[in-house]
């Protein structure tokens, strides 16, 4: 089992015809996703990388013969709302949204007809989501050779441990320095890089409790917004039970400036960093200081559960 | 940047048929006093800043007399809040208040919709009842239930003003706005006594007519090199450059200060944590990541490089990159040339074709100054930090040294030159064995012209990242005879 993503998943590209577009999807196939059809409007009848371009997601839906599970969409920020809400009206269970600078009330738009249809989102502004040995969407590892040396996929033999990064290029990093400490990894998951996106960091814990191929979560969080504090809470009620290791970014940011990406601000004194790693900590989360500490605690932390046991 | 002043706030508003106080805005005591006339002299003298508590900072005066009213602004005008000056004062009638509303719309990040935020006494110590604020849900579409307004607010007038301002909201993009306190008069009408507004960052592009400069949140006034690189990253969408000027008072003597060059938001904010506990204070704090092109990253670090009193230049990004870095190199070694670095640089390229990328960066910077490394996924930031304060220790000068030099061949006859995006590119006149290693380091941009010189193959308008490309490889091969001339604008 994977959260998200697996080699089964029907998987379709909007903006297939892009710059960004073309060179994703050669990676994901490339890595095993099984990409079923693209579209850009006005293209259809096109190939990239042998995938049938189609215009619309509709055409896709209908010429893939039945459903598409997962759309990714590479298509300019201004046009991002009018193609999330595309392919949730068409009938795409979860859309991944790449693009960087997508209004937030775009971002509420999508929010609220994805809510209306039963549909996932992840994002906007995400790296994307990988399952090694599986499947990949979006744009994790930059190319499928890079992406199986860099991440261990999961096995019976290893611990393996889920990764979830508000920083899309964190999320490589915790992968790849977990996986040469020896871990396995079961999947890897940037939520995006804004303050309304559509699966936080406590959804993705919630899917990776119930995964079997996840031992432990590893949390890359940011100053900004209230998602670390939520997934403090779970931890609380007892919905999230699996051993939680956690590094918070932006402790030399100061208040009132935004550094890079808009979820990370801190902003009427909420979301700081010590509020965070507080709330984190008293829930039983093991919170690192330094970011090259996460793999020694993972360490630590699994050969003492393995003592316990 | 995306916060208005109070003033701009209540135009929108006003627009929007929601009643505000008469009065204007002033940039001189006297100005205040020509006002203040205007209303007898009754009138509120409010400082525009973007602070909160204004009024205990003495930054708001209620007064009875126009000289009154220009002996408060003649104070404010000397007073900073953080680091921004008062420039602007807002003058207004005095009002006859009955009751006080708070009314605060704000984007829900659990949710992933618009809150409105309410309350039947305004004014100060909101906080404190924290409690006992109504949340009344908002649609995307800016819509808010009448039934639910009314059930805090009883009154039909004031439900609508509030279903107004949120309307607003809606239509300017708003990630906040607060009026404390929506006010009701003595007479019944409903006034907008104070209002701050935030416009989302990512949709000011399309509200041309708010007037937004540069649509960053900073905690200071654009500087001149902040509009510089704001300019940049309004020119060329591939990628992203983020630059923001950090506080340096008290450092610039300390020889501790230094350049600051992240790739990625998350790895950047690491980054920055690894050098700060080095010792040093970092001058700025820049991103480019997202794949960016060449150009931008060589124009990011012009832009860094024009700060001064630096004693080195710290680049590290997550340091395991899913975008080729190999672009990244090529931009820095352009700049460093340029510039004749005479401060160390240390770059931690970790990800795709990292090897590439170190070896583009050493080989193509070995003859400089001062030492410029390249490092890798596995090499730490904080080994790469170490690494790095060694080197600023063994150098005695800044980069106020520097200056940027172009090859002698640029702009003479003898050259010929070809108009690309954002500048112009320069080919000396080569000897056929030259012209011959130009033409193979091109990826097939340029091939050999009737009079054997290297002339473009293709349209090469938008291929200013391969060109820099070229240029570095033709340098690295023994032969400056080529030359991208990228001028940034506000620095040369």
């Amino acid at each position: 089992m994977a959260v998200i993503i697996d080699q089964n998943k029907r998987v379709m590209v909007q903006g297939i015809t892009g710059r960004e577009g073309r060179a994703r999807t050669r990676l994901m196939k490339n890595f095993g996703t099984n990409i079923v059809g693209g579209c850009t409007p006005g293209r259809g009848g096109q190939e990239v990388e042998g995938i049938p371009v189609h215009d619309t997601v509709k055409e896709v839906v209908d010429a893939s013969g039945g459903d598409i599970d997962i759309s990714v969409v590479f298509v300019p920020a201004r046009l991002v709302k009018h193609a999330a809400i595309e392919a949730i009206d068409a009938g795409v269970h979860l859309v991944v949204l790449v693009p960087d600078r997508v209004p937030v009330w775009d971002a509420m738009a999508i929010a609220a007809e994805a809510k209306r249809a039963g549909a996932d989102f992840i994002g906007p502004n995400t790296l994307g989501i990988i399952s090694p040995g599986k499947a990949v969407l979006g744009m994790i590892g930059g190319n499928a050779d890079s992406a199986r040396e860099w991440f261990t996929p999961p096995s019976d033999d290893l611990t393996n441990l889920g990764v979830i990064s508000r920083s899309g290029g964190m999320t490589s990093s915790c992968g790849y320095y977990l996986a040469q400490a020896g871990f396995g990894l079961s999947t890897l998951c940037h939520v995006g890089g804004d303050s309304v996106i559509g699966m936080p960091i406590p959804d993705v814990a919630l899917r990776m409790q119930l995964d079997d191929e996840t031992d432990g979560i590893v949390v890359f969080g940011e100053i900004g917004g209230s998602q670390e504090e939520r997934l403090a809470q779970l931890m609380n009620e007892g919905r999230i039970t699996k051993p939680v290791i956690c590094y918070i970014g932006g402790k030399a940011a100061k208040e009132g400036t935004r550094f890079s990406h808009a979820g990370a601000i801190i902003e009427g004194g909420r979301g700081t960093h010590d509020g965070k790693v507080d709330a984190l900590t008293q829930a039983g989360a093991t919170v690192v200081d330094a970011f090259g500490d996460l793999p020694d605690a993972a360490r630590e932390i699994f050969s003492v559960d393995r003592a316990n046991a | 940047m995306a916060r208005l002043h109070e003033y701009q706030g209540k135009q929108l508003l006003a627009t929007a048929g929601i009643g505000i106080p008469r009065g204007g805005v002033a940039r001189t005591a006297e100005e205040v006093f020509d006002i203040a006339s205007q209303f007898g002299g009754n009138v509120a003298v409010k400082v525009q800043a973007w602070v909160t508590g204004r009024k205990a900072l003495g930054g708001v005066a209620l007064v009875h007399s126009a000289r009154e009213a220009q002996e408060a602004a003649e104070k404010m005008f000397t007073l900073h809040f953080g680091n921004f000056p008062v420039e602007e004062i807002l003058v207004e009638e005095l009002l006859d208040i009955e009751d006080e509303f708070f009314v605060s719309l704000t984007i829900d990040d659990a949710n992933g919709s618009p809150l409105l935020l309410l309350d039947c006494q305004g004014g100060s110590g909101i906080e404190d009842r924290a409690e006992s604020i109504a949340r009344i849900p908002i649609t995307a579409e800016g819509e808010i239930s009448h039934e639910a307004l009314q059930e805090v607010t009883g009154d039909e007038t004031v439900s609508r003003a509030i279903a107004a301002i949120v309307s607003a909201a809606k239509e300017h993009e708003a990630r906040s706005l607060e009026v404390n306190p929506l006010v009701r008069l003595t007479d019944g009408s409903i006034v907008a006594a104070d209002c701050r507004i935030t416009i989302d960052d990512y949709a000011v592009y399309r509200h041309k007519d708010l007037g937004i400069d540069i649509a960053r949140e900073l905690d200071h006034p654009p500087t001149e090199l902040e509009r510089v690189a704001y300019a940049i990253e309004q020119e060329d969408h591939r990628g992203t450059f983020y630059f923001a000027q950090l506080p340096t008072e008290g450092c610039e003597e300390s020889n501790r200060l230094i350049a600051f060059h992240g790739a990625g938001g998350g790895g950047s904010m690491m980054s920055m944590d690894a050098v700060s506990n080095e010792g040093f204070t970092l001058s700025n704090f820049t991103d480019t990541s997202g794949n960016p092109s060449v150009a931008k990253v060589y124009q990011a670090a012009r832009v860094i490089l024009s700060q001064p009193n630096l004693k080195g230049y710290f680049g590290s990004g997550s340091g395991v990159a899913s975008q080729e870095q190999y672009h990244s190199a090529y931009g820095l070694a352009k700049a460093f040339r340029e510039m004749n670095m005479a401060i160390p640089a240390v770059i931690r390229l970790g990800g795709n074709s990292e090897d590439r990328a170190v070896d583009i960066l050493q080989d193509a910077c070995k003859d400089l100054p001062a030492p410029v490394l390249g490092f890798k996924k596995d090499d730490t930031p904080a080994s790469c930090a170490g690494t790095f304060a060694r080197l600023v220790e063994q150098t005695d000068t800044t980069n106020d040294s520097m200056q940027r030099t172009v090859p002698d061949f640029v702009g003479t006859g003898a050259a010929s030159h070809f108009p690309i995006k954002c500048g112009t590119l320069w080919i000396d006149h080569l000897a056929p064995e030259i012209a011959e290693i130009v033409i193979r380091h091109s990826s097939g941009l340029l091939e050999p012209g009737s009079d054997g010189q290297p002339t473009p193959a293709e349209d090469i308008r938008d291929k200013d990242s391969e060109l820099i490309a070229c240029e570095i490889e033709c340098l690295r091969a023994g032969q400056a005879v080529l030359f991208v001339d990228m001028p940034v604008k506000g620095l040369e």
